[in-house]
C-alpha cells in the first residue's frame, strides 16, 4: 500500500525490510533525517541505531556489526564520508557487506563515490537512484547485492531524495536467495580448531596446532587476497550495470545525467521530443560499475553528447571513455548551490535545464 | 633424535603448557616481548571462564597482530585505533558473548584516543586489552602518548622531554574517571607475581562485562627491549624502574560491588 512518506523516512523502512539490524552514523545536513529515521525505526525492529561520536567510530561500529554476519549500513554526506574512507578501502578488502548512504550536497561525490577517497584496489557498487520509488527499491538492492558479493554497496542520494515527500510502497522484494555467511565471527567456533578470522589482510587461522605440527597461516596472504578481491570486482563490473535509457535510436543529441537532477533531465528531453526534436537520454542507476556499454549504445548514432550534473564535471569522464571519441562530448552542468551549501541551487530548473539543452542541440541542428 | 638433542626441559615445559586457545607455540615476536606472556594469560581466563565457544576478539595493529592467526577464538581484525568502535557493533548485534580488544599503546592512546574513551563513556559491555610498551614497537621504537619522560626512542633519542615532545598519558587513569567504565586496573609482565596478578585483573574485567555492569579495561605493562635500546634480559627490570613508576599498577576502579 503506498503512503506518502518523506525520502529518509522510506529508505530507512526500505533498509529495515532488507533485513538491516544496525545503523550508526553522526549527523550531518542533509543526512540528519535519515539517522533520525534509523533511531526511531531500528529499536521496535529488534535492531540498534548509534548516534556516534564521529564518523571514524559510526563506520567502525558496522564493521564490527557486519563482522558477526548482521547486516548493517552507515552513511553521511561526502563531507562525512571522506572521514570514513580509511575504514571504506579496508572493509572493501575484508569482504565485509557494508551499505553506505551518501545524501550528497549536490552531485560532487561522484569521484569520491566510484573511485573512492581511501587507499589501494578498491572499488564500491554505487547506485543512485532517481526518485523515492526506485530508492525503496535500490536500497533493498544494495543490501542484497553486498550479500551476494562480499563488498560495500553505496546509495548515492541527496537532499530532495532525503527530504522530498513521495506516495511510496514500501514492500519488502525478493531478489532470490543470499549466501551463507560461514566466515562471520559470531563467537561460537572458538576451541575447536576452526575459528573465525574476519580481516583485509589476507590472513586465515593456523589450522595445525602444537608442536611437532607445521604451522602455518591457511589464507592466500596479502598479494594472493588483494588479487583476488581485485578479480572479483572485475565480476561485478561486467555483471551489474544498470542504465535507463530513452528515444536514443536516432537520437542527434544525447543527454546523459544520474540521480535526481536527471528526472529533471528526463522532462526536458520528454518535452524536447514531443516538440520534434531528435534528443535522447541516458542515465547510469550504476554509477559504478558504470553502465559503458549502454551508454555507449545509446550514444552510438548522437553527433553530440551532454552531461548534466550538479558539480564541475566528473561523470563527464566516465561518458567520455565510454563513448570514446566517436562524438563530442559536452558539459552542461555546473556547481550550483543554495546560500547553506546543503541544498538545491539555481541549476537545478526546468527552464534553465532547457535552455542549455537547447543551446546545444541549435548547434547539432545546423550542422545537419 | 635430532643432531641437537631434545629441547632443555623449561623449553619443553612451556610447549607442554601451551594454552588451549593458541593454535600454534610459534609466533615472530622478538626474543624478551612480553606481548606473549600477555596473550597467554588473556586466553587461559577466557578458557577458565568457559567462555571459548562465546568469545569474539578484536585486534588493533602492533607487533600483537601477528598473534591473530593463532588465537583460536573467532576473531575480527580492526584498523589502527579503530578496534574499541568495531567491539561496540560485535557486542551491539551479539549481546551475550564475551568481546575484547586487543590494542598496543600506539594504537589505543595515539590513533584511537577517542574511541577507546566514547566507548567507556558509552559503558559499552566489552573490556579493552591495553599492551603498553611506551613505543610503537612494529615500527621500531617510535615514541608514543604513553611514552614516558626520559624514554628513548627512535624520535627522541636523547628521551622524551616533556618541554619539546610533551607529557605521557595515562590512558587507565583518564577512563577510571568515566561514569561508564565499571572495572579499570593496570598490571605487568615484568615477573612471575605480576603476571599472576594481572591474570586476576583479566578475569575480574571479563567477569564484569559478563555482570553487566558496564565498560572494563585492563592496562598490561610489557617488555619491548628492542623499542627500548636495552639488552633482552634487563627488560623486565627496565619496565619495573621506568614505565613502571609512572604507569603505577594496581586496580584503579571496581570491581562492582568491592
Amino acid at each position: 500500500m503506498s503512503e506518502l512518506l518523506e525520502g529518509s523516512d522510506a529508505m530507512a523502512q526500505a533498509a529495515i525490510v532488507a533485513g538491516c539490524r544496525f545503523f550508526a552514523g553522526y549527523p550531518m545536513t542533509p543526512f540528519t533525517e535519515l539517522l533520525e529515521q534509523f533511531a526511531k525505526r531500528l529499536p521496535p525492529a529488534g535492531g540498534v541505531c548509534i548516534n556516534a561520536e564521529s564518523e571514524l567510530e559510526a563506520v567502525g561500529m558496522a564493521w564490527g556489526a557486519l563482522a558477526t554476519g548482521a547486516r548493517a549500513a552507515t552513511g553521511s554526506t561526502g563531507q562525512g564520508l571522506s572521514l570514513m574512507q580509511e575504514s571504506f578501502a579496508e572493509i572493501t578488502l575484508a569482504e565485509l557487506p557494508l551499505v553506505i548512504f551518501n545524501m550528497a550536497r549536490g552531485q560532487g561525490d561522484y569521484f569520491q563515490s566510484t573511485r573512492g577517497g581511501g587507499h589501494g584496489d578498491y572499488r564500491h557498487l554505487v547506485l543512485a537512484p532517481v526518485d523515492l520509488a526506485e530508492a525503496v527499491e535500490l536500497v533493498q538492492l544494495a543490501f542484497h547485492l553486498a550479500d551476494r558479493w562480499r563488498n560495500p554497496v553505496l546509495v548515492h542520494g541527496d537532499y530532495l531524495l532525503a527530504h522530498l515527500a513521495e506516495s511510496v510502497d514500501v514492500r519488502s522484494l525478493d531478489f532470490g536467495p543470499a549466501p551463507q555467511k560461514e566466515w562471520a565471527a559470531d563467537g561460537r567456533r572458538g576451541g575447536t580448531g576452526l575459528s573465525a578470522l574476519v580481516s583485509p589482510l589476507g590472513l586465515g587461522k593456523h589450522r595445525t596446532a602444537g608442536p611437532g605440527g607445521a604451522p602455518g597461516p591457511d589464507g592466500p596472504g596479502i598479494e594472493g587476497h588483494q588479487q583476488a578481491v581485485a578479480a572479483k570486482l572485475g565480476r561485478i563490473a561486467a555483471g551489474e550495470a544498470r542504465c535507463e535509457t530513452a528515444h536514443c535510436e536516432d537520437a542527434e543529441l544525447v543527454v546523459a545525467a544520474f540521480g535526481v537532477p536527471a528526472k529533471f533531465v528526463r522532462f526536458v528531453v520528454e518535452d524536447l521530443r514531443a516538440a520534434g526534436h531528435r534528443v535522447g537520454f541516458v542515465r547510469p542507476i550504476t554509477l559504478w560499475p558504470f553502465p559503458a556499454e549502454a551508454v555507449a549504445a545509446a550514444c552510438a548514432r548522437a553527433r553530440t553528447v551532454a552531461v548534466f550534473e550538479i558539480n564541475a564535471g566528473q561523470m563527464i569522464d566516465d561518458v567520455r571513455l565510454a563513448v570514446l571519441g566517436r562524438a563530442p562530448v559536452v558539459g552542461i552542468g555546473g556547481i550550483s548551490t543554495d546560500r547553506s551549501g546543503f541544498g538545491v541551487g539555481s541549476l537545478l530548473d526546468v527552464d534553465v535545464i532547457r535552455a542549455r539543452i537547447e543551446a546545444v542541440l541549435a548547434t547539432v541542428e545546423v550542422a545537419s | 633424535m635430532s643432531p641437537v638433542g631434545e629441547p632443555v626441559p623449561d623449553a619443553r615445559l612451556v610447549a607442554a603448557e601451551k594454552p588451549d586457545l593458541l593454535l600454534t607455540t610459534e609466533h615472530n615476536l622478538c626474543p624478551g616481548c612480553g606481548e606473549p606472556l600477555a596473550v597467554r594469560i588473556l586466553l587461559e581466563s577466557i578458557t577458565e571462564l568457559g567462555h571459548a565457544a562465546n568469545t569474539v576478539g578484536v585486534a588493533g595493529i602492533g607487533c600483537y597482530t601477528a598473534f591473530s592467526a593463532a588465537l583460536d577464538v573467532d576473531l575480527v581484525q580492526a584498523l589502527h585505533g579503530r578496534a574499541p568502535s568495531v567491539a561496540t557493533g560485535v557486542k551491539r548485534m551479539l549481546p551475550d558473548r564475551l568481546v575484547f580488544t586487543l590494542q598496543g599503546d600506539g594504537d589505543m592512546v595515539n590513533e584511537g584516543l577517542q574511541e577507546v574513551l566514547h566507548t567507556a563513556a558509552r559503558g559499552e559491555r566489552v573490556t579493552c586489552i591495553l599492551l603498553n610498551n611506551g613505543v610503537f614497537g612494529e615500527t621500531g621504537g617510535h615514541m608514543t602518548a604513553a611514552t614516558v619522560l626520559g624514554q628513548r626512542t627512535k624520535n627522541t633519542l636523547e628521551g622524551r622531554d616533556a618541554d619539546y615532545h610533551g607529557y605521557p598519558i595515562r590512558v587507565a587513569d583518564l577512563i577510571a574517571q568515566l561514569d561508564g567504565a565499571a572495572y579499570v586496573a593496570r598490571g605487568s609482565v615484568h615477573a612471575a607475581g605480576a603476571v599472576a596478578k594481572t591474570k586476576k585483573m583479566i578475569l575480574r574485567a571479563f567477569e564484569t562485562q559478563l555482570s553487566g555492569a558496564g565498560f572494563s579495561l585492563v592496562e598490561v605493562l610489557t617488555m619491548c627491549p628492542t623499542g627500548w635500546f636495552i639488552p633482552t634480559g634487563e627488560g623486565p627490570s627496565y619496565l619495573d624502574e621506568t614505565l613502571g613508576q609512572v604507569h603505577t599498577m594496581g586496580e584503579l576502579k571496581g570491581p562492582p560491588g568491592r
